[in-house]
């Protein structure tokens, strides 16, 4: 009788975030397999001021991490308008001529120009795209030969399952950090409050429309005048990201939308390797080097633990407890995947 | 002043009891609109009417000469909605809208069929994109609420030939989606023991800020706007930019009002500004128009 024979396990790539040079430099330290990155501009979903790389900031990332062996990808993940189409295909180009091992964008139209202008450049196509379903995905690879999808974290563990066996593009997840409730890509709750959205500006509740204003001992919150919530003397306020707030419905304050929660899948991660998925997402990049360089050592060990023993792994109960600490108090939750509230 | 746009009846976002659904396309056949989109497009387990129901009242609005349109889920989670999807493709009676690449990609793979208007989720934002849809088959674009005039009549100035656009006018906006049930939530149920609880609920339930300002309004698994979205008054603007087709999104009551306001601003029977005066108080929420000038969604700009 022959021996039962283990399937290879699929170690999937640890992918992290890195809004300027330190944090790419601290996610490369601490063992992240790919960091991604965006422009100083709007033509990624995360154009925060202060924030982002410039063409030199980038050649000197990218030459510090190929060094290393380990990759950068360069998210141009917003919706070119027709009038400024010209400025999201050049910054395709200049992820190319950076060196870029890919890019990930979310639309068809400059994914089309990457991939006849760039033949060599890997696509990822990012989580704004709004592709679900592997007919999504499958057209993509079609179309611009897509190599890489990140999904929406809207979707349970059997269908990110029922995706990865249905489509030849790599399949890539979100495993910690801010938790989007709803699809990205197809979200315009910020444009309606501030006038500006992930889509378009690469922004979501930006900071110039919130205004922190003491009150009875407390806090409230509001983004462009709306108040997305208030903070009694003792509770620490969040920042008003709108999903996330408290509002009256029926005559009930809850937390309507979403609370103020964060994602961690690390107890999920023998089930993401069972299932092929092939990369791990971190969220984050206006976070701190501190906090990426933490983040990543604790899903380095994790990935390489469970890597070495998919079956007995357990997380580390210091694993949790440091990532709840960085979660800043924010409950943690498995997000879409194990769906409680389904 | 005559305006030669098509008046459309955008597809039914609530979750009405099936006999008022029947009820509302029986008057529907008479109204004066042009084209009407049907199907379900928030909620794979609403079910008072099933694709068969649907394709009736298409056949039904279709003998009394309405163009009609089967608009597709834009949230594509499990296989059983590809198949609902490859369902309607395989029609070819009626045009099918598509709210999700996954559909397009469906439509395109067909040997024979229609041509598809290409949904405002799939997130047209420049010539560029709509060119690219256009090849796969796509003859009009509903544009994303989102999408300021300025920048849709540089869209629609270097558009491809032969596509016809498409601008919601009217209605509360479906701003997110999600494949959360916000509704089962406020009622603390899971979403698969929802008890339909949005059933009969005709213009969502309205979230306010805790200061009484009403700010959104929860359907189901979509976020609206509680601010009604209205173009009405800005009409001729919409004919200047391009735009061959105005959408009026079905509301709790007075949808009919609001589109023969709307047909008789088309036809240069009123000005825009006195119609839209005419169905100004009877809206469920405040009116809104800050996409169409570039500023938040919720802000309201007197034409």
């Amino acid at each position: 009788m022959r021996p039962a024979v283990t399937p290879p396990v699929r170690v999937p790539e640890l992918v992290c975030p890195a809004g300027a040079l330190p944090a790419l430099k601290a996610a490369v330290d601490h063992g992240a397999d790919c960091v991604y990155v965006g422009f100083r501009d709007e033509t990624n979903a995360r154009a925060f001021a202060g924030l982002n790389f410039d063409d030199a900031s980038l050649a000197e990332g990218i030459a510090y991490a190929h060094r290393r062996g380990r990759k950068v990808l360069v998210a141009l993940n917003t919706f070119p308008s027709t009038d400024g189409f010209d400025r999201w295909t050049r910054a395709v180009d200049r992820a190319a001529e950076a060196g870029a091992d890919a890019a990930i964008c979310a639309d068809a139209a400059l994914l089309d120009y990457a991939s006849r202008a760039h033949p060599q450049l890997r696509l990822h196509l990012s989580v704004q795209a709004s592709a679900t379903s592997h007919e999504a995905i499958e057209w993509y690879r079609e179309r611009f030969g897509v190599r890489r999808a990140v999904l929406p974290r809207v979707l349970s563990l059997a269908q990110v399952e029922h995706t990865i066996a249905r489509t030849g593009v790599e399949i890539e997840v979100f495993g910690y950090g801010s938790l989007c409730v709803m699809v990205e890509g197809r979200c315009a709750l910020s444009a309606y409050a501030t006038g500006e959205s992930p889509n378009c500006q690469g922004v979501c509740s930006p900071a110039k429309a919130v205004r922190w204003e003491p009150h009875a001992g407390g806090m409230r919150t509001r983004l462009n005048g709306f108040l997305i919530d208030a903070f009694e003397g003792d509770e620490r306020p969040g920042y008003p990201t709108l999903c996330k707030g408290r509002f009256d419905v029926g005559g009930e304050v809850y937390y309507a939308l979403e609370e103020p929660t964060s994602l961690n899948t690390l107890d999920l991660l023998p089930e993401l390797m069972r299932i092929g998925v092939a990369a791990i997402k971190i969220e984050g990049r206006q976070r701190s080097p501190a906090y990426v360089a933490q983040v990543t050592r604790v899903w380095r060990a994790a990935i390489d633990a469970c890597a070495a023993a998919p079956r007995s792994f357990a997380a580390d109960r210091r694993w949790h407890a440091e990532l709840d600490a960085l979660a800043e108090g924010q409950a943690q939750t498995l997000g879409a995947y194990s769906r409680p509230w389904r | 002043m005559t305006m030669t746009m098509k008046l459309a009846l955008g597809p039914l976002a609530y979750y009405w009891p099936r006999n008022a659904v029947l009820d509302f396309y029986a008057d529907v056949a008479a109204a004066p609109v042009d084209i009407v989109y049907l199907g379900e497009t928030v909620c794979s387990r609403r079910h008072e009417l099933r694709l068969d129901d649907w394709l009736e009242i298409a056949a039904m609005l279709a003998d009394r000469g309405k163009e009609t349109v089967l608009s597709t889920l834009p949230l594509i989670e499990a296989e059983a909605d590809l198949r609902l999807v490859r369902r309607l493709a395989a029609q070819q009676r009626f045009r099918v809208e598509a709210n999700d690449i996954g559909a397009v990609r469906v439509l395109g793979a067909r040997a024979l069929g229609p041509p598809f208007v290409a949904g405002a989720s799939l997130s047209v934002y420049s010539a560029q994109m709509l060119a690219l849809l256009a090849r796969e088959g796509a003859t009009r674009w509903v544009s994303p609420p989102e999408l300021p005039s300025t920048a849709l009549a540089a869209l629609v100035a270097r558009a491809p030939d032969g596509i016809e656009t498409e601008v919601l006018a009217h209605g509360r906006l479906p701003l997110a989606y999600s494949a959360r049930c916000f509704t089962a939530r406020h009622h603390g149920l899971q979403k698969d023991a929802c008890e339909y609880r949005c059933l009969g609920v005709a213009d969502g339930l309205e979230l306010k800020t805790r200061e009484g300002e009403p700010f959104l309004a929860i359907n189901g698994t979509q976020t609206q706007s509680a601010g009604v979205y209205t173009l009405l008054a800005e009409l001729p603007g919409l004919a200047a930019a391009g735009v061959a087709v105005v959408r009026v999104s079905p509301q709790g009551e007075g949808t009919f009002d609001v589109l023969a306001a709307f047909r008789d601003a088309i036809d240069g029977r009123r000005a825009p500004g006195d119609a839209w005066a005419s169905i100004a108080t009877r809206l469920p929420g405040a009116p809104c128009n800050g996409f169409w000038h570039g500023r938040p969604g919720a802000d309201y700009v007197v034409a």
